[in-house]
């Protein structure tokens, strides 16, 4: 009986075994293999950037944006000096498929592919369930759109190049009470870091301006149906509803308003600003107003530059939803692969606790979309501004900048 | 004698191989940046296999089709989360609600936050089972997949926000030491399992599969026996969370889906139901390929196949052949050809050992040979 | 609580539970004669809403509603030919894994055809219009939702009553042995279930998806359970069961969303089959000789 259960345990090992030992050359091949088959990734004159994306699941579109921005800025810049030697940037592509436990596995596979730096994501709460392996692996992470305080708060290797939840809620709670709205709704998703920790920051401010939050209400992740919170919503007669969800949420709400009647002002996070909402909800979609990290014209060069990347060829405009309108997206996440390459050349090396180190104590402003870039203490890009845009006639237009000290 | 024989053999088979699996593990151990891939595939395969287990001592041992897995690793990840998490990340992590006072200086020893689990969950699974194991084969599925929905939403509650950070999830939760630790855990967990099996309660858990009526008229209190069952699978099923916490390193409810439930059922199912080896070896096969058919999900283009259509209209079109998602598409087929066609699984319900390897190629050989004298 | 708000919720839960009641028929029929779980019932909602999005594409809605229930009913059929007919005979067991295998296959099949990203439902101009009454608003599928469920329900209940093809269906709920000695095509009934399934997880799928505006993989899986579920509460076998189940099921959701436990919507319906399955096994409509327990 004994011998049967070591047997069993000893024999199931055995396949592991040999599945574990072709499968990580079998990884290590595919990605190659990707990467157009130049050579090993050991080899001199490569290095590895890893980039930590949602390509699947509720955020893909998301990240599908992200990776354009990358993309494009790898095209920009494909090497870096260091040491005198010219290297190769190669982008190691893995998607955290937006799922926490996804997440984990694509970190240790950035880990075990020898990347010297990370580049993402989007959504904050992977990044959170990622974080400890990067830092743990002495491998410096540059954020791009993760608001969340949580991913660089006690984490010495994660930075960002997009701002911060608190200053974004701040942001559009001056908005509104600007704006002439004293009573609003908020809508929250239980277990988005992203959007709870918006909305509590939005009620903070918008409480201390004097205005109140009438109605507070949630829905689950992967919900559908709003009709029953919307008609909360509308008896409690708020004239604006504050709700930061993920954007595949925003034309499911601005139709089932519709439809229920609702004429309100929704008032969202950076995540609404994005072409998919037009698209998806068409007229209902005017009066939308989200923030941004970065609006258009900010940059002439980078503006220039990116269309003529995009327009260049027919799936990128695609992946773009048949457009070459830039999103703070692209912006933040150029920014960051730049950052990247210059903390790299400014260390001077590759190891991960040297570029931590260089981009700790990074103060530049050139060669960025939205710079200049200088870090904080928790790793967090010193920032103060944000683009505020509305939907008019199915388009985002700009409409004010807004500045919120400390 | 010849039985005797093959004893020292298998013994001295089953030393090398686990002395071997030693060093390899070992060798990984070594330097964990380099092999961080194999060594998360190795840990969360024997923890699936741990949760593959479980669910296959009540659907494959005892007959009953219950769906709880996911619903009972979820309480056991987040008891595990909230004992074990360092004290001075707490407020940073229940920043939304405030962790409770009463738990929030309670931090608990890693082994001792496992016990806690499995206790949590096997008195749960008896209160539960009280009820729900009266109902039969559809109706137990549906039970018990409600009731692991039910703990997804009773800990996704903002009310428990303050002990169960609702479904933000815990995170932050202090990893394996090293690669055996984990290996080692699930290992005795499947040991013991297999020990229950072979013991009396385990043949009259395969009575009552076998036909109930005829077990009660044995004497097995049918009853008592379904709830021993399903109290030390639940059990295990919990110490599976204890152990996929740690290795994610938080817990979420988001994770414990009625797909994860699937998944596990798919091990299972592929690896032969009423066979511990046969859920050991579904659980590395599904895992371990999951991975390496990854190749699968990459974009390939009809064009990047054929270079020379490239100029043409054709090769212009950009047909999609494999794209995301195929791999899983690759998967469920499997699943089916095996439950239709061939509905043993990898081992049937019988056990991987020695002698049965070792007749295998002898059989293998034996065959090849006959063929040679045909030719 | 003014009136409008209540009447507002109710329109909301009605059209929401004449979805589900049109789904949880399908499931109450499939479970009547082969005493199986169809888990993929679920999923094949989903698909119905997939395929109205690339009809609606290529030709006008009038014509693209009866593709989407032919191709809906086609596929029901395929299932049931490849994934059950061959286990007939085998242990219930196997055919649950199997009903759960072509879910997961579904799932996976839509995830990679049509990627996981939600896609926007088509919306079609003449179910969308909204009518305004004082502080209510609706739109003409909500109001159409629970009056097309019932006038269908009435219909098919007719036919079981009062056909010869319904008393075949009874005679193979009963005892498909008989039947088969009786002269009764059992796998021609079988298909006939599974056509009046599909047709009505199609019909369902557009008055679902037209209200919530968006499919995607994974629509199908929980709407699924709690369809099966609601047609446990009203009797596992019976059509008017499966109709008040739909109700039931769907406004206590809107009444439990509405409070503000969003979070327990999904799992209050569970706790109401536990408490169902152990009070009074049979269901509200149910016939006593099935045993569940």
């Amino acid at each position: 009986m004994k011998k049967l259960v070591a047997f069993t345990v000893a024999g199931a090992m055995a396949v592991s075994l040999a599945a574990c030992g072709s499968s990580s050359s079998g990884g290590a091949a595919s990605t190659t293999a990707a990467a157009g088959g130049s050579g090993s990734a050991a080899s001199g004159d490569t290095i590895k950037l890893g980039v930590f994306e949602p390509k699947t699941g509720e955020n893909g579109g998301g990240g599908a944006q992200e990776e354009l921005g990358i993309e494009y800025a790898n095209s920009v810049r494909p090497t870096v000096t260091v040491d005198g030697k010219t290297y190769t940037i190669e982008l190691d592509w893995q998607d955290n498929q937006s799922d926490k436990t996804v997440a984990v596995t694509a970190a240790q596979k950035l880990i075990s592919d020898g990347c010297v730096g990370v580049i993402g994501g989007y959504g904050s709460g992977v990044c959170i369930a990622a974080g400890s392996y990067f830092s743990d692996a002495k491998i410096p992470a540059i954020g791009t759109s993760c608001t969340n305080a949580n991913v660089t708060l006690g984490n010495d290797y994660y930075f960002r190049t997009c701002y911060l939840d608190p200053f974004q809620g701040k942001v559009m709670a001056n908005w509104a009470h600007d704006n002439g709205y004293t009573e609003v709704a908020t809508i929250d998703n239980v277990g988005n870091e992203y959007t709870s920790g918006l909305v509590k920051t939005f009620t903070d401010a918008f409480t201390a301006l004097g205005g109140t939050v009438v109605d507070a209400e949630t829905f689950q992740t992967n919900e559908s149906d709003f009709k029953a919170i919307l008609t909360n919503i509308k008896n409690k007669g708020v004239k604006a509803v504050f709700a930061p969800t993920d954007y595949l949420y925003a034309p499911l709400l601005l139709n089932q308003a519709a439809d229920l009647g609702l004429d309100l002002q929704w008032i969202a996070g950076d995540t609404w600003y994005s072409n998919v909402i037009i698209q998806d909800a068409g007229d209902n979609a005017n009066g939308v107003v989200a923030d941004t990290f970065y609006s258009e014209g900010g940059t002439p060069d980078f503006d220039k530059g990116f269309k003529e990347w995009i327009n260049a060829d027919e799936s990128r405009k695609k992946t773009n939803l048949d457009s070459d309108a830039i999103v703070g997206n692209h912006a933040v996440c150029y920014d960051a692969y730049m950052v990247m390459c210059d903390a790299i050349e400014a260390a001077n090396s590759l190891d991960g606790t040297k570029i931590r180190d260089a981009i700790a104590a990074m103060d530049a402003s050139d060669g960025f979309a939205c710079g200049p870039y200088k870090f904080d203490e928790n790793g967090d890009a010193i920032k103060n501004t944000s683009y505020v845009c509305q939907i008019t006639d199915g388009e985002w237009k700009y409409q004010s900048t807004e500045t919120v000290e400390g | 004698m010849e039985k005797d024989k093959n004893k020292k053999r298998n013994l001295i088979l089953t030393l090398v191989l686990i002395a071997l699996i030693g060093i390899y593990l070992g060798a990984l151990q070594a330097d964990t940046t380099a092999h961080s891939y194999a060594i998360t595939i190795i840990e969360r395969s024997s923890i699936y296999a741990v949760a593959a287990v479980s669910m296959n001592l009540i659907i494959g041992f005892t007959g009953q089709f219950s769906l709880g897995t996911a619903g009972f690793m979820c309480i056991g990840a987040y008891v595990t989360g909230i004992l074990t998490i360092p004290i001075k990340m707490r407020d940073q992590i229940y920043y939304l609600y405030g962790m409770s006072p009463i738990i929030h200086d309670i931090k608990l020893p890693m082994i001792v936050a496992l016990f806690i689990s499995a206790i949590i969950c096997a008195l749960i699974a008896a209160l539960v089972g009280w009820p729900i194991l009266r109902l039969k084969s559809d109706y137990l599925a549906i039970g018990t997949l409600g009731f692991s929905e039910i703990v997804r939403a009773v800990f996704g509650w903002e009310g428990f926000g303050t002990i169960t950070n609702a479904s933000y999830g815990v995170s932050n939760i202090p990893p394996f030491a090293n690669i055996f630790e984990c290996v080692i855990i699930c290992a005795v967990c499947i040991i013991i399992m297999n020990l229950l099996i072979n013991s009396s309660y385990g043949r009259a858990f395969m009575a009552i599969r076998d036909d109930d009526v005829a077990a009660e008229a044995m004497g097995i209190n049918l009853f008592r026996t379904k709830q021993l069952s399903f109290v030390v699978s639940s059990a295990f099923a919990g110490v599976a969370g204890w152990l996929l916490a740690i290795f994610m390193r938080s817990a979420v409810t988001s994770t414990f889906t009625v797909a994860l439930t699937y998944n596990i059922l798919l091990m299972v199912v592929l690896g032969g139901i009423g066979s511990v080896s046969g859920s050991i070896i579904g659980a590395f096969l599904v895992t371990g390929s999951q991975e390496w058919l990854r190749f699968l999900d990459k974009e390939y283009m009809f064009s990047d196949i054929f270079k020379n259509l490239s100029g043409t209209a054709f090769g212009a079109m950009k047909v999609p052949l494999l794209r995301n998602g195929f791999r899983m598409v690759i998967f469920s087929i499997l699943l089916m050809i095996v439950v239709l066609f061939w509905n043993h699984g990898i081992t049937g319900s019988k056990e991987v050992s020695w002698n049965r390897t070792i007749n295998f190629f002898k059989r293998l050989k034996g065959s090849k040979k006959k063929t040679e004298v045909a030719a | 609580m003014s009136l409008s708000y209540f009447v507002q919720q109710l329109l909301n839960g009605l059209s929401l539970g004449g979805a589900y009641a049109l789904i949880a028929i399908g499931y109450t029929m499939v479970y009547g004669i082969l005493r199986m779980i169809n888990f993929a019932h679920g999923d094949e909602f989903m698909m119905a809403g997939y395929f109205m999005i690339y009809s609606i594409a290529v030709m006008p809605w009038f014509l693209s509603i009866p593709v989407v229930i032919l191709l809906t009913i086609l596929m029901s059929v395929l299932i049931e030919r490849a994934a059950y007919k061959p286990l007939r005979s085998a242990p219930r067991m196997s055919v649950m894994i199997s009903a759960i295998g072509v879910s997961y296959l579904l799932e996976n099949l839509a995830n990679y055809l049509f990627t996981a990203m939600p896609q926007s439902y088509p919306q079609i101009q003449i179910l969308k219009k909204v009518y305004s009454f004082g502080d209510v608003s609706v739109s003409r599928v909500t109001l159409l939702a629970p009056i097309l469920t019932i006038l269908l329900a009435w219909g098919l209940i007719t036919i079981v009553n009062h056909t010869k093809l319904g008393m075949a269906m009874r005679a193979c709920s009963k005892d498909q042995d008989t039947a088969r000695i009786m002269g009764i095509r059992v796998d021609n009934i079988i298909t006939t279930t599974f056509i009046i399934g599909g047709a009505l997880a199609a019909i369902g799928s557009i008055l679902y998806f037209t209200d919530r505006n968006t499919v995607q993989p994974y629509s199908g899986s929980l709407p699924g359970l709690k369809c099966f579920v609601a047609a446990v509460i009203g009797g596992i076998g019976s059509i008017p069961g499966a109709v008040v189940g739909g109700f039931v099921v769907g406004i206590c959701q809107i009444i439990i969303t509405a409070a503000g436990y969003s979070v327990f919507s999904d799992a209050f319906t569970f706790v109401l089959l536990i408490i169902i399955l152990i009070c009074k096994p049979t269901g509200l409509f149910g016939e006593k000789a099935v045993e569940k327990v």
